[in-house]
C-alpha cells in the first residue's frame, strides 16, 4: 500500500520542545555556545535522508564488552559488573537494524580515561571507558560494562553528575544523528542534575533512565539493565510528492 | 495502512561532553589497542575520482573563543553527486569515498581539518540542483542537541546563485557564513554559534 520504500522517505520533524534547547543557563557552559537565531527549517533533501553506511567487519569480537576490551589478559575492569541491552527503533516501534551503537563513559570511581580529566579518582588500568556494536535484524543490541561512577563537575559550587553512560547512534539518515546519555533507575543525582535539567518533561527524562532488568540478570555474575532507544522516524510517502500522471 | 498518531517520541538528546573523543576518536587521545583506526578519519582512498581538497577552520564562542574541545562529522556526496548509503536510488556511488567522515578540533588551536574530494550536485526534491555543499553536524561540551549547518563552496559562485536552500535565508547577509573561502584546493569554513557573523543552523 505504499508507494516507496519506507528507507527512502523524509523524516518526521523533530519535537524540538521534547529535546533541550540549547539556552539552558543553569548548564553554565550553553549560554555562550547556543545558537542565539531561529534554526532555518529545510525539507529533507536526499542528504538528510541518506546516511553512512558501516559494515559488520569494522566492529571487533570484544568491541562491546568493556569489562575486558582494554584489559590485560584474564584481568578485567573493577566495579559493579553489568549489562546493558535493548532495542533501537524509530519512531513507528520498527527497528532499526545493522546501526551503529558507540558509548564512553568514565570509571566504577567516576574517573575518565582522558587527557582533560583531572578528577582525583584513580585510573582503572583494566578500563578504558568505550565500546561500540551494531545491531542485529530485530533492532538489539547489547554491551557489558561496569556500573559508572558520578563524579564532581565545574558548573555550580557542588554539582555532580548521576552515574551515565554517554552513547552515539546513527541509523540510516545523517538527519537521525543522536548523542545523549544514559542514566540508571533510582539515583538521587538525576533530578539534582544542571544537564538532566535541562530537559524539561520528566518524562523525557525517564526516557534516558535504564531499567533494572532482573529477568535479563545472570545469576552470581552481572546485572542487566534494560535500555531502548528511539530515533527519528520517516512519514509516509504514500500521497506526498507524487507527480500529476505519475 | 499504519496509522502515525501513536509515535513513539524520539530519545531526547544530552550534550556529548568533553570526553566525546573517548568514545568516538580514542586514537586522537593517544588511547590506541581496542580500535585499529579512529572511525571517519579517513574518508578518501587511493581510487576515489574527483578533486581532492582540504576543508579546514575553527569553531567560535559567543566571546570568539575557539571551541577546543568539539567533534565534527561530515556528510556529503560523492564526486557524481551520489551519496555511499543503502537508501542511495539513483546508482552507485563510489567505492573509494566513504562520504562520511569525523574529526575533533585540536585541544589546543581548536583547528579542523578533513581530507576530502569535492561533491557533485544533488536534486533539491523538487528537481532543482543544490549548488556543491558537505552537510555537518557539530557536538560539544554545552551544545545540548548537535548542531546542523551546511558549507557551500566559494568558488561555484554561479551555482550557489540557484541553490533552493541558499535561496531560503531570508536575510542575505547571512548567507556568507555557509561559504567557505577557496584557497587552490584548501576551503577555510569557520563556524560561529553567536553573535554577528553567527552561522545558519538548520532544523532539518
Ligand atoms: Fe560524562
Amino acid at each position: 500500500m505504499r508507494n516507496a520504500p519506507t528507507e527512502t522517505g523524509p523524516f518526521w520533524p523533530r519535537d524540538l520542545d521534547w529535546h533541550p534547547k540549547a539556552l539552558t543557563p543553569g548548564y553554565k557552559t550553553s549560554v555562550l555556545r547556543s545558537p542565539q537565531k531561529a534554526l532555518l527549517s529545510l525539507p529533507n533533501t536526499l542528504g538528510e535522508i541518506n546516511g553512512p553506511l558501516f559494515g559488520h567487519n569494522m566492529i571487533g569480537e570484544f568491541d562491546n564488552d568493556l569489562l575486558i576490551n582494554f584489559a590485560r589478559p584474564g584481568e578485567t575492569a573493577i566495579g559493579e559488573r553489568i549489562i546493558v541491552h535493548g532495542y533501537i527503533l524509530d519512531e513507528h516501534a520498527k527497528p532499526v537494524s545493522n546501526t551503529l551503537l558507540e558509548v564512553w563513559q568514565p570509571n566504577a570511581g567516576g574517573r575518565y580515561r582522558h587527557v582533560k580529566d583531572g578528577y582525583a579518582a584513580a585510573i582503572d588500568p583494566n578500563f578504558g571507558g568505550f565500546g561500540r556494536t551494531l545491531t542485529d535484524d530485530d533492532g538489539y543490541f547489547a554491551f557489558r560494562t561496569i556500573k559508572p561512577g558520578p563524579y564532581p563537575w565545574p558548573n555550580n559550587q557542588n554539582d555532580w553528575r548521576p552515574s551515565h553512560i554517554h552513547f552515539s547512534v546513527f541509523g540510516p539518515g545523517f538527519a537521525q544523528r543522536l548523542i545523549s546519555q544514559l542514566y540508571f533507575e533510582g539515583d538521587p543525582h538525576i533530578a539534582l542534575c544542571p544537564i538532566v535539567n535541562t530537559i524539561k518533561d520528566p518524562q523525557a527524562i525517564d526516557q534516558l533512565t535504564a531499567k533494572l532488568d532482573m529477568d535479563n540478570t545472570i545469576p552470581m555474575d552481572a546485572r542487566a539493565y534494560r535500555f531502548d532507544i528511539v530515533l527519528r522516524g520517516r512519514r509516509s510517502t504514500l500521497f506526498e510528492n507524487r507527480m500529476e500522471g505519475n | 495502512m499504519r496509522r502515525f498518531t501513536d509515535r513513539l517520541k524520539e530519545t531526547p538528546s544530552q550534550t556529548a561532553g568533553p570526553y566525546v573523543h573517548i568514545g568516538t576518536t580514542p586514537g586522537f587521545i593517544g588511547i590506541g589497542g581496542v580500535y585499529p583506526a579512529d572511525h571517519g578519519a579517513v574518508m578518501v582512498n587511493e581510487s576515489a575520482r574527483g578533486e581532492r581538497i582540504t576543508i579546514t577552520g575553527s569553531i567560535f564562542d559567543g566571546a570568539g573563543a575557539p571551541l577546543r574541545d568539539a567533534l565534527l562529522e561530515i556528510w556529503q556526496a560523492d564526486a557524481n553527486g551520489l551519496f555511499n548509503s543503502r537508501s542511495e536510488r539513483r546508482g552507485t556511488a563510489d567505492p573509494g569515498f566513504s562520504g562520511w567522515g569525523r574529526q575533533p578540533v585540536d585541544l589546543e588551536t581548536g583547528i579542523y581539518r578533513f581530507e576530502t574530494i569535492k561533491p557533485g550536485r544533488v536534486p533539491y526534491p523538487d528537481g532543482r540542483l543544490q549548488a556543491p555543499h558537505v552537510m555537518f553536524w557539530i557536538v560539544a561540551r554545552g551544545i545540548n542537541i548537535g548542531l546542523h549547518t551546511r558549507m557551500y563552496f566559494g568558488d561555484e559562485e554561479a551555482a550557489n546563485a540557484e541553490d533552493p536552500v541558499l535561496a531560503r535565508i531570508e536575510h542575505k547577509m547571512r548567507l556568507p557564513t555557509l561559504v567557505a573561502a577557496a584557497d587552490v584546493s584548501t576551503y577555510t569554513f569557520d563556524i560561529h554559534l553567536q553573535g554577528e557573523k553567527e552561522t545558519v543552523f538548520f532544523d532539518i
